[in-house]
């Protein structure tokens, strides 16, 4: 596969980071919305058109969450073709680490005024805590577990699965059973984590109540520009030297192979740091939302996000973004109305998606616009995504 | 039918049982004479008097005499001052239940006293003979079911008064199996007794032989209270019957293996063959078994609603109904979706979990969300004993359908020419495809053959399980890791994945918990995969490589 490169079409900045116009556009409003929706959600009078009402910014801050995840899928399977069946686990693994902090946050206002066991541990009749709550109660050791979590899992997963060359289907179907068996285990009361119900009742975070406006506006700002963040460094990843040997390993691992290169540890790097990705979105996600359960491991949630992937278009920057806020913006509207038929347009999707729109919303987008302008697709956005996913 | 008896409850109350299943039996001309000998319990008042009803009572034969004795037994058995009727009477003062003699129902107590009422009377000498004629009624019944029943009674309460009633029933005993059962009960009896080292000594080896938990119950029983003399032979039984015990156990759970591992079997067949042939992971597979389950469900409504005497044969009408909805379900798939996708196997994936959503959804919106329920015919509830192995006829049937349904296919593959173009498509499909077989013909024929199967694993499973919408998602992932594990191309490595995965998990749930268990078979699966990235049965070759 030839490079061309498109230097002279981009901006400065854009170059730095090897963005499109439309990609860096898009950055730039993301960035900017991390601003102006809190203000319009905390300054703007209630009666003014330009009011955001809280639980817009609730649901906004949600789907910015799920774009994480996307994007970090997309990371992996966009550019690695690494189809992850199982990256909900991360999400959920970094979401518990944010939710066991929040639990010691409680302190002596749950229901059992207990001074260090969270209720259900109080409920289950537990005497201490276990050693692997220790530390919750400081921020910065939560911080480090939301990283380490997903991180760890995903290193060791992935040092087993790469080096043993497990690729393709085999691999998306153990990342499958992976996020089963975590779904299975922290089901049962015994693992400490609250079992069924999870872990709920959150009252503050850092020392500011978690229910408050401002609290949930800066969670909102905090998630937007994480996710700017994401962007941004899967740009600078995926244009550097580094991005052309992870888009070498997608489409001809073998040849990359016999060139000398080593793909098990690129594929080894991009999926410990995808898994990282989707941990810090997990963290996001559960202050916003106020309870982590287990049924963030389902494999059909999973699935869901590698839709929301497929649908923005998969090896574009932006695209897991779009696809993420569309698909759920959707859901939230659909379910609204007919609830009953969700399944059938979700189900739809994934067939029309694969069938009709391989590249994504994105990559279509782009590949039409490279027509108009009788110019070949540039490579940094989605092109040639559909040869040999093996 | 397992009898669990606590041993204290006595004897008699045990042979009462034991007389106590001929009600629905006993010809209502018994039941008539019986009351009229009962009657006379009203009129006799003196102990030989009443000894003689008794005496009559065991005549008779009739086991239902079991309760009226066993009242009388315990005093409660009462004549009411006016009308002279015979009633069991319980309670005191004013707070009375009454209950008939024969048949236990309970009458209308209001404004009764005890006042009202003249005990039938009794004393110890008297009790001992209405024991004797009741064992002598449920030992020498001519229902071979009674007779066991008492045995096995006796065996659990170790009463030392029944030696006396066995022995005599042994003389005249012809049935070999009552009479083992006697001579266990026996020896039951006989550690309870004041007999000699030597009888016991027998009777502990006897119970050792039967090797079962009720006799390992009685052994420890006697083995704390026991003389030092006997002390080590009680070690010794003991011993061996923990010994036996453990092998059973061990039986038991390979059978539970083997039972699962069929199940999985099932589930997971056509998907080794659509996997093995076109390298297509089909995540709507378990939908398939799904729609299996469904069409059993619709074929039994029709069957209750039209022609309830054939509901018998449900299973068999539904076998091939179900192959066909299945099957073409999965050749409109391969057709309409599947074909645009080869040489995308994570396309495929993706857009064969939107079918199964819609399939779902589709089932969910005409049957309802709820579980279905779907009748067993006959032959397949209840179980059956082998030894101490206790096996349900629908998991016996289950696993005998699953190796039937391997064998069929395993002869479809290696025997006709459909299998023979299959197989040289899993091998090299270009070289299939440029020896003039149409490649993407057999691909359809595949699909369609391993969604037809998971439709007859569907009517299988609906045998053991919920039939609801989320039915095939329940078996999805086990499907795979069996097939994952066994290897693709080889339809001995899905056998041998299946089987060796259900074992392993039955044996892993009495150690870790049924969740726990599984989520090490899991973590051991990914391991595996590690090491062995093509599963147990790799193919070999450059043609794998692909």
């Amino acid at each position: 596969m030839t490079v061309v490169p498109s230097y002279q079409n981009t901006n400065r900045l854009g170059h730095r980071f090897g963005l499109g116009k439309m990609s860096l556009a898009f950055i730039v409003l993301l960035a900017a919305a991390a601003v102006i929706v809190p203000l319009c959600n905390l300054v703007v009078p209630e009666t003014s058109p330009f009011y955001i009402p809280d639980h817009l910014v609730a649901l906004l801050g949600k789907w910015l969450c799920y774009a994480m995840l996307a994007v970090s899928l997309n990371l992996v399977w966009g550019y690695c073709g690494i189809l992850s069946l199982g990256h909900g686990a991360f999400f959920a693994l970094g979401g518990y680490a944010m939710g066991m902090y929040l639990m010691r946050q409680i302190g002596t206002r749950g229901v059992y005024g207990h001074p260090v066991l969270p209720d259900f541990m109080v409920f289950l009749n537990w005497k201490e805590l276990p050693w692997f709550w220790y530390g919750f109660d400081q921020f910065w050791f939560a911080a480090i577990m939301i990283v380490l979590a997903p991180g760890l899992l995903a290193f060791v997963f992935g040092w087993f699965a790469f080096r043993s060359r497990v690729s393709g289907v085999y691999l998306s179907i153990i990342t499958q059973a992976m996020t089963y068996a975590l779904l299975l285990a922290f089901f049962r009361n015994d693992m400490g984590f609250g079992g069924n119900n999870g872990l709920t009742d959150f009252k503050d975070i850092l020392g500011f109540n978690i229910q408050t406006r401002e609290t949930r506006a800066t969670l909102f700002a905090l998630s937007a520009g994480f996710l700017v963040a994401f962007l941004l460094v899967t740009a600078f990843i995926t244009t550097s030297r580094f991005g052309k040997l992870l888009v070498a390993t997608r489409d001809a691992e073998g040849r990359t192979r016999f060139l000398g290169y080593r793909p098990e540890n690129v594929k080894l790097f991009v999926w410990t740091l995808s898994a990282v990705m989707a941990g810090i979105a997990g963290a996001l996600f559960v202050p916003q939302v106020g309870i982590i359960n287990p049924g963030e491991f389902a494999p059909a949630n999973s699935i869901e996000v590698v839709i929301w992937t497929a649908v923005g278009g998969r090896g574009t920057i932006i695209g897991p973004v779009i696809g993420a806020v569309l698909v759920n913006g959707g859901k939230s509207w659909f379910t609204g109305l007919f609830p009953e038929f969700w399944l059938f347009v979700l189900g739809a999707l994934f067939v029309l998606t694969t069938l009709f729109l391989p590249k994504g919303i994105v990559g279509t987008a782009n590949d039409l616009w490279s027509k108009v302008r009788r110019k070949k697709p540039d490579n940094t956005e989605g092109s040639a995504v559909l040869q040999a996913a093996e | 039918m397992i009898w669990r008896m606590n041993g204290l409850t006595g004897v008699l109350f045990a042979l009462l049982i034991g007389g106590l299943m001929l009600v629905a039996q006993t010809a209502r001309a018994d039941e008539a004479q019986l009351r009229s000998i009962i009657a006379e319990f009203a009129t006799a008042k003196k102990f030989k008097q009443v000894e003689a009803v008794v005496k009559k009572l065991g005549e008779t034969g009739n086991a239902d005499a079991g309760r009226v004795l066993r009242a009388l037994s315990d005093g409660n058995l009462k004549s009411r001052k006016d009308d002279g009727t015979v009633l069991i009477v319980t309670g005191k003062g004013s707070n009375l239940a009454l209950a008939d003699p024969v048949t236990g129902d309970a009458f209308d107590a209001a404004g009764a006293k005890s006042g009202d009422f003249r005990k039938v009377k009794v004393k110890n000498s008297l009790r001992r003979k209405i024991a004797a004629v009741l064992s002598s009624l449920t030992l020498k019944s001519n229902r071979v079911e009674t007779r066991l029943a008492a045995a096995r009674t006796i065996f659990e309460s170790s009463d030392a008064s029944a030696i006396e009633a066995l022995d005599d029933a042994l003389k005249t005993e012809s049935d070999e199996t009552v009479k083992a059962a006697f001579i266990e009960a026996r020896a039951s009896a006989v550690l309870a007794s004041d007999l000699g080292v030597d009888e016991k000594t027998a009777a502990i080896a006897q119970l050792a032989e039967r090797g079962d938990r009720t006799a390992l119950g009685v052994l420890s029983k006697f083995a704390a209270s026991a003389p030092d003399e006997l002390k080590p032979r009680f070690d010794e039984a003991i011993a061996s019957v923990e010994d036996s015990l453990a092998i059973w156990a061990n039986a038991q759970n390979i059978w539970y293996g083997i039972s699962l591992g069929s199940v999985l079997l099932l589930a997971a067949i056509g998907l080794a063959i659509t996997f093995g042939v076109m390298g297509v992971i089909n995540m709507a597979h378990g939908e398939m078994v799904m729609l299996g389950a469904y069409t059993t469900f619709a074929v039994q409504e029709l069957i209750r609603a039209s022609a309830p005497e054939l509901f018998a044969y449900s299973l068999v009408f539904a076998l091939p109904l179900a192959f066909l909805v299945s099957g073409s379900v999965g050749l409109i798939m391969e057709r309409g979706l599947i074909r645009f996708l080869y040489g995308r196997p994570l396309e495929t994936l993706l857009a064969t979990w939107g079918v199964s959503l819609i399939l779902q959804q589709t089932v969910r919106t005409i049957f309802g969300p709820t579980n279905k329920e779907v009748g067993n015919p006959d032959w397949m509830s209840g179980a059956f004993e082998i030894g101490q192995l206790s096996i349900t006829w629908n998991r016996f049937w289950i696993v005998l359908f699953a190796l039937a349904v391997f064998a069929v296919l395993y002869a479809v593959i290696n025997r006709t020419a459909l299998g023979l173009e299959m197989r040289a498509v899993t091998q090299n499909r270009r070289m299939a495809g440029a020896m003039g077989i149409r490649t993407s013909w057999v691909d359809a024929m595949t699909f369609a053959l391993g969604s037809g199967i998971a439709g007859i694993a569907g009517v299988a499973l609906s045998q053991i399980g919920n039939v609801s919408p989320n039915l095939g998602q329940s078996y999805i992932i086990d499907s795979f890791l069996v097939v994952v594990f066994g290897g693709v191309g080889n339809l001995w490595g899905t056998l041998v994945g299946a089987m060796s995965l259900g074992i392993l998990n039955k044996f892993m749930e009495p150690y870790a918990g049924a969740v726990l268990g599984k989520v090490i078979i899991l973590v051991l699966i990914i391991l595996f995969i590690q090491k062995r990235p093509r599963g147990l049965f790799a193919l070999k070759g450059r043609a794998v490589e692909t």
